[in-house]
């Protein structure tokens, strides 16, 4: 864990004002925010603890909990909405057995939901990993989780 | 790439001679690589372009692109050709080679991937005869499809800085405020206030360090026009922070970036460093002796934080809170000094001014809505897509004459503005024109340029109930009215959609709205009734339908509605039976009705969207 967290520290240095972005990095290296990464960043940063965990639960792109290998993003956004993005989430959370925001045992999902992820023309929307799926229905669900699955 | 552009006139040398290169007799394509475009395959499509063109041997006959976003969505992706300026749609890996034989190299046309027109089903061929950018007027997104948004040459052969160049050899800042002050430029994020006057005040506030912030942290769901310009021509965003920092006197600019939108993050980044490397951004930018830093802040995906002082408050390293505006944020903003915060689409007109004049921009539009609009229409359109027009069009001609009306033949019933702060406006209200005034007077608001298109199979009180849903886990929670009275809201909401509700609860919401727009903190919160109070108004049967009979007349809210088959139309095929996820749907043999079992129906709408016979009811 040492390293990657080093690096990202010394990037920024003792700039603040960089909180939100040096977390959105430490989620980009470790899948979620690691409780002893934040303690370390609190340290090194001089920003006390509490602060550190105002940010990171006050914005939700952060996750305080392990996350699973793939990240299942369905777009909620009214463009996506009103083509009826709930069932597709609903749809998701029948065929992972997850809730939104929750993670399979297995580590390999997790399911979460975006307030637009700037495709609305395409909608609704499933972003898994950096992989976009345009005009999803219920039927396509399944299909598309199955080469994630293995 | 050169090395660091000293003067002015160095620049306008370097732009010459690239426009010479650029215009050498060559065919030229340009795919479309948007972030809409992506989920069509528009990467594979872009790659196999390059790699057809080596196998050919033609790599350097024929000057290739990949473009940020082209607008029409709807039909990517898309590939435009010169000469002719060919558009053609819905391209797939394995028409690459055959557009290179054909169309590259014998200039003949391939019909097939031609846009058809609904009504005379005759195919067009020139991008500007298309219904969907013949009634548009593109002066910001046009470029888009002229440039690499990777590349600061391209930018600068279509004349990119030159209007920097301007700003800095021959006019003061003062001059500067003024000619944006004469072209009525307002806020294209949503508050629609005048950006000249904005500046002025910034520039006069007391102070020495000053800050410029470029709001691109588009919020609004369903509206991805920020997202587009970001990422198709981020050079024109970061020309027109820098004019403005030199004419409000500021030595530090932010760009503020929502972290969903990952392109846009990566194509900005690259044009920082670029202008840095020519001299166009750091220390004695273009040997003016002006300096300024730029720096790229990532939001965390809070709404909130598209409010200015809780955009600031993010920036300042503490969570996206607003704060009460007793004192406005141009005098005393980030870390307490002078900042001007202006949304992307404000920040990519200035070069335009300032190229063209101030004349020229009030020329377009209506009086005192001058300029263009991005919008992002979306929802039950046929044509989708990012759409640029004159202020003051209607609200008729984006839907029906750019967008091609409603899909699949159904009927209009509502078009959503403004996002969770704007409302919901009915038929009736097709004809008004598209300006910050007049959908403010209608109930809604400009907002930052989202337009959702409802039809009649859309709810309405469902449509309400979304946006307080959003707007309750979405607010900060500092403020009282803010953090309970949404929830009470979206709690009445959900029990109308329920069957639950009971007449007086339209009164209450109604008085809820009015405390909230009293009493909240900022305008996020000021703003959050829009939705409920516009469909109370427009669409006030819908919500009678739900509490008196207990019915959802689009058929979308579950408790409410029913799915049965029509054993007339069902041909027995299955496909119902397979999709189904609870098990609901009996097959009963060949040709023979299918059964659904009411109990096991979870009502997820699976069989109604696959079956293709239409035997699938919703009452």
């Amino acid at each position: 864990m040492k390293d990657g967290l080093s690096v990202i520290l010394k990037k920024y240095g003792k700039d603040k004002s960089q909180l939100v972005s040096i977390l959105q990095d430490i989620q980009a290296e470790y899948n979620y925010l690691p409780r002893e990464a934040l303690e370390k960043l609190s340290k090194k940063m001089d920003i006390p603890q509490s602060q550190v965990y105002s940010m990171a639960t006050f914005f939700r792109a952060f996750s305080l909990n392990k996350r699973g290998k793939h990240i299942v993003n369905v777009c909620l956004g009214t463009a996506c909405h009103v083509r009826g993005g709930e069932l597709i989430l609903e749809s998701l959370e029948r065929q992972l057995g997850v809730g939104r925001g929750q993670t399979t045992p297995d580590l390999k999902f997790t399911l979460e939901s975006v307030n637009c992820m700037g495709c609305c023309a395409t909608g609704p929307v499933v972003k898994i990993g950096e992989e976009y799926f345009g005009h999803m229905t219920n039927d396509k669900v399944e299909p598309m989780l199955k080469k994630y699955r293995e | 790439m050169s090395s660091k552009l000293k003067t002015a006139r160095a620049l306008a040398l370097l732009q010459q001679k690239l426009e010479k290169d650029g215009r050498a007799d060559r065919p030229r394509v340009s795919v479309c690589n948007g972030t809409a475009c992506r989920p069509y395959g528009s990467n594979p499509v872009a790659e196999a372009f390059v790699t057809e063109l080596e196998k050919k041997g033609l790599s350097g006959q024929v000057e290739f692109k990949v473009t940020g976003c082209h607008g029409f969505c709807e039909r990517g992706p898309i590939a435009i050709l010169e000469p002719g300026n060919l558009f053609y749609q819905r391209v797939r890996v394995g028409d690459v080679a055959e557009i290179i034989e054909k169309t590259v190299l014998k200039k003949e046309v391939i019909e097939r991937l031609l846009f058809k027109d609904a009504g005379t089903a005759k195919p067009v061929s020139a991008q500007e005869d298309l219904p969907f950018y013949r009634n548009q007027r593109r002066i910001v997104l046009g470029n888009n499809t002229r440039i690499d948004p990777t590349s600061i040459e391209d930018y600068i052969a279509i004349g990119g800085y030159s209007a920097l160049a301007k700003s800095l050899t021959e006019l003061n800042p003062e001059q500067i405020i003024e000619i944006v002050k004469q072209s009525g430029l307002r806020g294209r994020g949503g508050g629609g206030f005048p950006t000249g006057a904005k500046w002025d005040t910034c520039r006069k506030a007391p102070g020495d360090i000053k800050y410029v912030i470029v709001n691109a942290d588009e919020g609004d769901p369903g509206a991805y026009a920020n997202e587009g310009l970001l990422t198709g021509n981020p050079h024109s965003v970061l020309e027109g922070l820098i004019i403005g920092a030199f004419a409000i006197g500021s030595h530090q600019g932010y760009i503020y970036v929502r972290n969903e939108y990952p392109l846009a993050l990566k194509n900005m980044t690259i044009a920082m460093e670029q202008a840095e490397a020519l001299g166009l951004l750091g220390k004695n930018i273009l040997g003016s002796g002006f300096d300024l830093t730029v720096r790229i802040n990532r939001g965390g995906g809070a709404f909130v934080c598209g409010e200015s002082t809780a955009l600031m408050a993010s920036l300042e390293g503490k969570p996206g809170e607003p704060r009460a505006k007793y004192t406005h944020t141009v005098e005393r903003g980030l870390w307490d000094r002078p900042s001007d915060l202006n949304n992307v689409e404000t920040w990519a007109n200035i070069p335009l001014i300032i190229n063209n004049g101030a004349e020229w921009f009030s020329k377009i539009g209506v009086a005192g809505n001058s300029g263009t609009k991005i919008f992002s229409l979306t929802g039950k359109v046929n044509n989708t897509g990012l759409v640029e027009v004159p202020m003051g069009i209607k609200l008729r001609e984006i839907i029906f004459d750019i967008g091609g009306g409603i899909r699949g033949g159904k009927k209009f019933k509502a078009v959503q503005t403004g996002g969770p702060s704007g409302g919901c406006l009915p038929e009736s209200l097709l004809d008004s024109p598209v300006d910050f005034d007049s959908l403010t007077k209608a109930g809604s608001m400009m907002g930052s340029g989202g337009m959702i298109v409802l039809d009649e199979d859309n709810c309405m009180v469902d449509t309400a109930r979304y946006f307080l849903n959003f707007l309750e886990e979405e607010s900060c929670g500092k403020c009282v009215p803010c953090r309970e009275g949404v929830k009470r809201m979206r709690q009445i909401l959900d029990g109308i959609t329920e069957g639950k509700g009971q007449e007086s609860d339209i009164q209450l919401l109604k008085d809820l709205s009015e405390h909230l727009q009293d009493s909240a903190l900022c305008a996020l919160g000021g703003s959050a009734p829009n939705p409920v109070l516009t469909t109370l108004r427009y669409f006030h049967d819908e919500y009678e339908a739900h509490i008196k009979n207990k019915k959802c007349p689009a058929g979308i809210c579950k408790a409410l509605i029913k799915f049965s088959i029509i054993d007339e139309k069902c041909p027995g095929c299955g496909m119902c039976v397979k999709t189904c996820p609870s098990d609901a749907i009996t097959f009963m043999g060949k040709k023979k009705p299918v059964i659904l079992d009411q109990a096991k129906c979870i009502k997820c709408r699976t069989c109604y969207d696959i079956c293709k016979m239409g035997a699938v009811r919703v009452e």
